[in-house]
C-alpha cells in the first residue's frame, strides 16, 4: 500500500472515530464557528466607527480575514497529530511504538487525526469571504481563482510547518510547548488584517521570519488586482506563496534532525 | 466560633487549589507569552484604526490601548468552560462522592473556582503589568503601554470592581458545572461559554464599540461586569456614583447567578446519575 492510500485509510478511520459521537461533534463544531465567528463582530464595530483601516474598507478586510481562517482551519485539522506530539507521544513514550512501524513517522502522525470540528472555522472562513464578495466590487485578476487555490496549499503548508516545528521542539523539552500558539493561533490573528496597516517592524516578522504574509497578503493583492501600498512588486503575489512549501521543506528537515537525537522517555 | 468553623473546609478547599495552581509556572509563562503577542497585534490594529481619524471613536487610543493590556492581563478571570476537575468526575463517575461529603455542594465548588482563576491569574497579572506598566514605559514606549489608573479614587474602585470580578466569574463557572452534571458532559456548555463569554464581555472590543443604542443593554447584561466595568472604572469612563453603580450592578449579578447556580445544583443532585465505575 503507497502512502496516499494509508493516509486515505488513517483519515476515514479518524472520520468514523468522530462521527460516533454525533452530539459531540455536532457542538465541538459549532463551538469553532461560534469563537471565530465573534471576533469578526468585533472587527464589525470597529469599522463601524472608523469606516477605514490603512486604506481598507470592510469588505476588502473581510476577504483577507476569510482566506488565513480558510487556510488556518485546514492545517489545524491535518496537523493534530504534530500539535499533540509532546504531550501525547514524547512524554508518554508512544513515539517509540511509531517508530518500530515500517512506514515514516511524519505519515502516521499526519494520520493521527483529522480534526473534523475544524469544519466550524471553515465554515466562519467561507462565510466572511462570501460576505467580502458581496460587500465588494474589486476588479479580480483573470488568475484569481488559481491564485487564491495556490495560497491556500501554501498556507497550509506554511501553518502545518509550524506544528512540525512545535513537534521538533518536543525531542527536547518533553512538553508540548504552549508558547508555539503564538505562532499558530497569534498568527492567523495577525495575518486576519492586511499587512500593511501594521508598523513595519511586526509586518517584517510575518514576510521574513515567518512568511505568513507569502501566503495571504501578497497573493489575496494579485487576486484583486491591487498595487502593493507598501511597494512590493506586482509579479511576487502569485509566486509568493511557494515561501510556505518552502517553510514546510525547512521543518521537516529540522523535524528528521530532532528524530535522530530522540531517546525514549522510558515511560 | 462555630460560624468560624463552619467555613474552614471552604477556606481549605481554597487554599489547596490556589496553592495547586500556583505551581503550574511553565503554564503561566507560556500564557504571558501568547497573551503577551496577542495585546502587541490588537494595540497596533487600534493604532491603525486610529491613525486614520477618530472623529467617531468612543474613547481615546490611551484608553483603548490601556483596556486592550488590562483585558490581556486578567484574561484568565474569564469563566470559559466548566472546572477541568469536575469534568473529570463526571466522567469518571467521582462525582458521586461529592454527595457523600458534610459540606454544601456549591459553596465547596465555588471555593473552588475562586481559587482556580485567582491563582491562573496572579502570575500573568504580575508579569503583564510589570511588562506593559512598568518596562514599557522604562524604555520609552509608554504611548503603546498601561497607563496608571485615572486617579487614586479611581484606582481603589478599580480594586472593589476586581472583587466582583472574581465573584461574578467563580458563579458563571458555576452554571457551567451545573450544566456539566446536568448533562453530563462538557461539549454543550463549552461550546456557547467561550464565545459569548467574549463578545459579551467586551474581550472581543470594548463595548463602548458597538452601536450606541445597544449601550444601556450592553452595560446592564451580566457579562460587562467581567471586563468593560472594571476597566472603565480603571480609566475613568465610569467614575464617582456611576463606577460604585457600576460594581453594585456586578455583585447584584453575582448574587443572582450564585441563587439560581445553587438552587439548581441542588435539582441536579438529587436526581444525579453517575457513569462510570
Amino acid at each position: 500500500m503507497n502512502g496516499f492510500a494509508l493516509y486515505g485509510r488513517y483519515v476515514l478511520a479518524s472520520i468514523r472515530m468522530q462521527l460516533a459521537y454525533p452530539a459531540s461533534f455536532a457542538m465541538l463544531s459549532l463551538g469553532s464557528f461560534l469563537v471565530t465567528i465573534v471576533e469578526f463582530v468585533g472587527v464589525w464595530a470597529l469599522f463601524r466607527r472608523f469606516g477605514q483601516v490603512g486604506g481598507w474598507r470592510l469588505g476588502e478586510v473581510a476577504l483577507f480575514y476569510g482566506l488565513v481562517s480558510v487556510i488556518f482551519a485546514f492545517a489545524d485539522a491535518v496537523s493534530r497529530g504534530f500539535d499533540v506530539f509532546g504531550s501525547t507521544f514524547v512524554k508518554t513514550g508512544a513515539f517509540d511504538r511509531l517508530l518500530l512501524r515500517p512506514r515514516s513517522p511524519a505519515l502516521q502522525l499526519l494520520g493521527y487525526e483529522l480534526r473534523m470540528t475544524r469544519i466550524g472555522r471553515l465554515t466562519q472562513g467561507v462565510l466572511v469571504f462570501w460576505l467580502g464578495l458581496a460587500m465588494t466590487h474589486l476588479h479580480w485578476s483573470p488568475w484569481a481563482a488559481p491564485i487564491l487555490l495556490f495560497a491556500v496549499m501554501g498556507g497550509v503548508a506554511l501553518f502545518s510547518g509550524l506544528f512540525v516545528m512545535q513537534a521538533t521542539l518536543s525531542f527536547w523539552t518533553v512538553e508540548s510547548l504552549e508558547v508555539a500558539n503564538v505562532l499558530t493561533y497569534g498568527g492567523e490573528a495577525a495575518a486576519e488584517f492586511p499587512l500593511n496597516v501594521y508598523a513595519s517592524w511586526f509586518r517584517d516578522i510575518l514576510v521574513f521570519a515567518v512568511p505568513i504574509g507569502c501566503v495571504t497578503y501578497l497573493p489575496m493583492l494579485a487576486a484583486i488586482g491591487r498595487a502593493d501600498p507598501l511597494g512590493s512588486p506586482a509579479w511576487i503575489g502569485p509566486l509568493a506563496p511557494a515561501a510556505g512549501f518552502l517553510f514546510l521543506g525547512l521543518a521537516l528537515f529540522t523535524w528528521r534532525f530532532g528524530i535522530r537525537r530522540y531517546a525514549s522517555s522510558g515511560a | 466560633m462555630s460560624q468560624a468553623l463552619a467555613l474552614c473546609p471552604y477556606l481549605a478547599v481554597f487554599a489547596g487549589r490556589l496553592q495547586l495552581t500556583l505551581q503550574y509556572r511553565a503554564a503561566a509563562l507560556a500564557g504571558f507569552a501568547t497573551q503577551l503577542w496577542f495585546g502587541v497585534i490588537r494595540v497596533l490594529i487600534f493604532a491603525a484604526f486610529y491613525a486614520g481619524g477618530a472623529a467617531h471613536a468612543p474613547m481615546s487610543l490611551t484608553n483603548a490601548i490601556t483596556y486592550t493590556w488590562l483585558g490581556q492581563a486578567f484574561l484568565a478571570f474569564l469563566p470559559w468552560s466548566a472546572d477541568p476537575e469536575i469534568t473529570e468526575m463526571v466522567r469518571n463517575g467521582a462525582v458521586a462522592y461529592e454527595r457523600l461529603r458534610p459540606v454544601d455542594t456549591y459553596a465547596w465548588w465555588y471555593a473552588r473556582a475562586l481559587a482556580w482563576s485567582v491563582a491562573r491569574v496572579l502570575p500573568r497579572a504580575a508579569l503583564m503589568v510589570a511588562f506593559a506598566g512598568v518596562a514599557m514605559p522604562l524604555v520609552g514606549l509608554g504611548r503603546w503601554g498601561l497607563a496608571p489608573p485615572s486617579s487614586f479614587a479611581a484606582a481603589g474602585l478599580f480594586a472593589a470592581s476586581l472583587v466582583g470580578v472574581v465573584a461574578l466569574s467563580a458563579a458563571i463557572t458555576q452554571l457551567i458545572n451545573v450544566i456539566l452534571v446536568a448533562t453530563m458532559s462538557d461539549r454543550g456548555a463549552n461550546a456557547l461559554a467561550g464565545s459569548v463569554v467574549n463578545l459579551f464581555s467586551g474581550m472581543v472590543v470594548p463595548l463602548a464599540f458597538f452601536p450606541d443604542a445597544l449601550r444601556p443593554w450592553l452595560r446592564a447584561q451580566p457579562f460587562a461586569g467581567l471586563v468593560d466595568i472594571p476597566f472603565s472604572i480603571y480609566f475613568g469612563a465610569l467614575a464617582g456614583w456611576s463606577a460604585i453603580g457600576g460594581i453594585a450592578l456586578q455583585f447584584a449579578w453575582a448574587m443572582g447567578l450564585i441563587v439560581l447556580g445553587r438552587w439548581w445544583l441542588g435539582a441536579v443532585m438529587r436526581r444525579l446519575q453517575v457513569q462510570g465505575g
